[in-house]
């Protein structure tokens, strides 16, 4: 999701026998729901999956900032341009909480921000498209940060204490963030021809990356399955998948656009949608470094973290004068 | 020439333009506590243009809406100051143009809670807290750049010279804003001023940084509708939708 | 690398609150930059709201004692708030 395909490490999910005690102990707490707190023993698979899983979260929302602030400049209207403001700030509010969380785990958030912008840490596909109209702004909001509400809220469930409160508060606020999209949407569907079009446009370039946003099926996956035993991983990526879709379809038949998978039906049986093929070659192309974005978005991160350096060092250094005259006048 | 006009829009321009500037650093900033911050003042002066073109539509009354007012008026009929027009540059210029703007804005907002207005007054009591911390915001970054590294105290420095030109408009009162004086509607240019050089003052001299010549020539024109090349590309940005789509519902 | 700036651990006590609590960490170089940081990233400027903030290096813990985040409706930013937008009837999930 916003952290997909985490890595465990593992070849294979442990039995409970092949467990030393104190593992044994760790999976008793998660199955009875006992919340690990950041000093208890942990696994070190445990320890380094939450590490990959909540850097990649914190990394999503602060480069998620770069699509729309791409945008605030040019909204159409004060209030728009306050709202947009208002979601951005919350963006990089999520990602300091899941810094905050992070770090609990003894890694510090310049290592993890280090790893980012070289290229090596992941965060999350979507942010990788380019917004190209006002109306991406509606998409965005209803279907990115819808995808999202539907991943967080079960995490606000997790077995790790610090993740799962940094959830609730970002979920607290996530729900403003999806319906101010689907209220510009309403607005450009009500309106002009052209604005309409223009969301048409918008639901068509971000339909299928959104589905892509769960991961792969993963119904097969090791790593999948060890991080739901450890209770961070609560649902997999097609159940999720398919909530999105379910919940999504309607919303978009109310605007009245029409859904770009012409293989999308109904079934009456399950109570389902089933919908068309993705295509994951796209997917694993941009997780490598081939999507449309990749190269801007983490240049500009790059650049104001360089930029940043004299600003950054200055602080430093003249808190380190105050506290240098202290020690002298104490 | 409505003067009530024309000082509603000089106040609500330079929110707006300054609003605007900021938003453009969006993910941008120099650490993440610093971007939040930044968001925050963008957002602070952005309800504040919305309260004063809000009132200026109202005077106005030929169907104006605080929308029709920022988007879509040309420069020529901006009144902001010089000062907010002037480029992001580096995060020093950046902060400097925050601080003169700030120290300014907030002995002006002081002096807005007495306005005969009652309208005025209130949107003044409604700035003074946000107006408050954007100075002591502002006013404490410049200190830690001044005294940081010497490399700061240079951009910091440089910064302080290159905007102080700047800095002098909104002292310089023409027929509006002596109607206004006059009126009791906003406070005189004498006090804010010395107030203005006293508060910058202080600040510089903790922040080791050369206080510029109070007597050097200042920019002017801004508020009268003569601005500086900058204000062109950023009307460009910010009009575009409504320029493009006009009468469209957003 | 330059020197990053330390750790600090915020703890926020509302309005009507009775304690403060602990709601995440924030960097920043001393100790009134991050009081200032932690208004601007834990309370989207709240009144009445008291904060504390501690180097986490200077923090002693027998056992960790979190008492989970605080949530604080921004009054004067109420578009966001879910029930600011409102939704159609018929629209369900939003």
């Amino acid at each position: 999701m916003y952290a997909q395909l985490v890595e465990t490490g593992l070849k294979k999910v442990q039995s409970f026998d092949e467990m030393s005690e104190q593992e044994q102990a760790f999976q008793a707490r998660i199955d009875a729901g006992v919340k690990i707190e950041a000093k208890d023993w942990m696994p070190d698979a445990y320890r380094k999956t939450l590490v990959r899983q909540i850097s990649q979260h914190a990394h999503s929302e602060i480069v998620g900032q770069l699509p729309e602030g791409n945008w605030v400049t040019r909204a159409p209207t004060l209030k728009r341009k306050s709202i947009l403001l208002a979601k951005i700030q919350d963006e990089a509010g999520h990602g300091l909480y899941l810094y905050s969380a992070a770090e609990t785990l003894g890694v510090s958030r310049d290592e993890l921000l280090a790893a980012l912008h070289a290229g090596k840490a992941k965060y999350s596909s979507i942010f990788n498209y380019p917004t190209l109209s006002w109306a991406d702004m509606g998409a965005i909001g209803w279907l990115v940060d819808g995808s999202a509400i539907i991943n967080q809220i079960p995490l606000c469930r997790c077995s790790y204490g610090p993740y799962a409160r940094a959830m609730v508060r970002v979920c607290k606020e996530e729900s403003f963030h999806a319906r101010q999209g689907y209220d510009i949407m309403m607005s450009l569907c009500k309106g002009s021809p052209a604005q309409k079009a223009m969301a048409q446009d918008a639901l068509n370039r971000w339909w299928w990356p959104s589905l892509m946003m769960f991961g792969p099926s993963d119904a097969e996956s090791v790593n999948s399955a060890q991080s739901s035993k450890w209770r961070i991983k609560l649902f997999s990526n097609d159940e999720l998948r398919q909530r999105m879709v379910d919940q999504t379809v309607p919303q978009i038949e109310y605007l009245g656009l029409t859904v770009p998978d012409p293989d999308l039906k109904f079934d009456a049986e399950t109570g389902h949608y089933t919908f068309g093929e993705i295509d994951w070659s796209e997917f694993h192309n941009v997780l490598k470094g081939n999507g449309p974005c990749n190269r801007e978005r983490l240049q500009t991160r790059v650049k104001a973290w360089e930029d940043g350096a004299w600003f950054r060092d200055a602080l430093g250094a003249y808190a380190d004068k105050q506290t240098a005259k202290k020690e002298i006048a104490a | 020439m409505n003067e009530r006009l024309e000082y509603l829009l000089r106040q609500g321009d330079n929110a707006l333009i300054l609003s605007q500037q900021l938003s453009q650093l969006c993910g941008k900033g120099p650490a993440l506590e610093e971007d939040m911050a930044l968001t925050n003042v963008a957002l602070d002066l952005l309800g504040q243009t919305r309260m004063w073109l809000g009132y200026a539509a109202e005077l106005a009354g030929n169907g104006s809406d605080e929308d029709t007012l920022a988007f879509l008026r040309d420069a020529i009929d901006l009144r902001c100051c010089l000062l907010v027009e002037q480029p992001n540059g580096n995060y020093a210029d950046t902060m400097m143009r925050q601080f003169y703007f700030d120290t300014w804005h907030y002995f002006l907002m002081q002096g807005l809670l007495q306005s005969t207005d009652p309208r005025i007054a209130e949107i003044a009591e409604k700035s003074i807290k946000e107006v408050t911390y954007h100075l002591r915001r502002s006013g404490d970054l410049i200190v830690r750049l001044g005294d940081g590294t010497p490399e700061s105290h240079a951009k910091t420095q440089a910064a302080a010279n290159a905007l102080w030109m700047y800095s002098g408009e909104v002292f310089i009162y023409d027929a509006v804003d002596l109607a206004m004086v006059e009126q009791g509607v906003a406070p005189a240019s004498a006090p804010l001023r010395a107030a203005f050089l006293e508060h910058v003052a202080e600040i510089f001299a903790e922040a080791t940084l050369a206080m510029p010549d109070p007597d050097a020539w200042m920019q002017r024109g801004g508020k009268q509708g003569r601005h500086s090349e900058h204000l062109g590309f950023i009307l460009a940005e910010m009009q575009f939708l409504q320029r493009a789509y006009p009468g469209a519902e957003w | 690398m330059s020197k990053e700036w330390p750790l600090w651990e915020v703890f926020i006590r509302s309005q009507h609150g009775l304690a403060h609590k602990h709601v995440g960490s924030l960097h920043a170089p001393d100790a009134e930059m991050a009081v200032n940081n932690a208004r601007d990233v834990y309370t989207r400027r709240n009144e009445g709201v008291s904060i504390w903030v501690v180097r986490a290096a200077d923090i002693v813990a027998s056992s960790p004692l979190d008492k989970g985040a605080l949530f604080e409706p921004a009054n004067s930013k109420v578009y966001r708030h879910p029930t600011f937008f409102p939704m159609p009837e018929e629209v369900k999930n939003l």
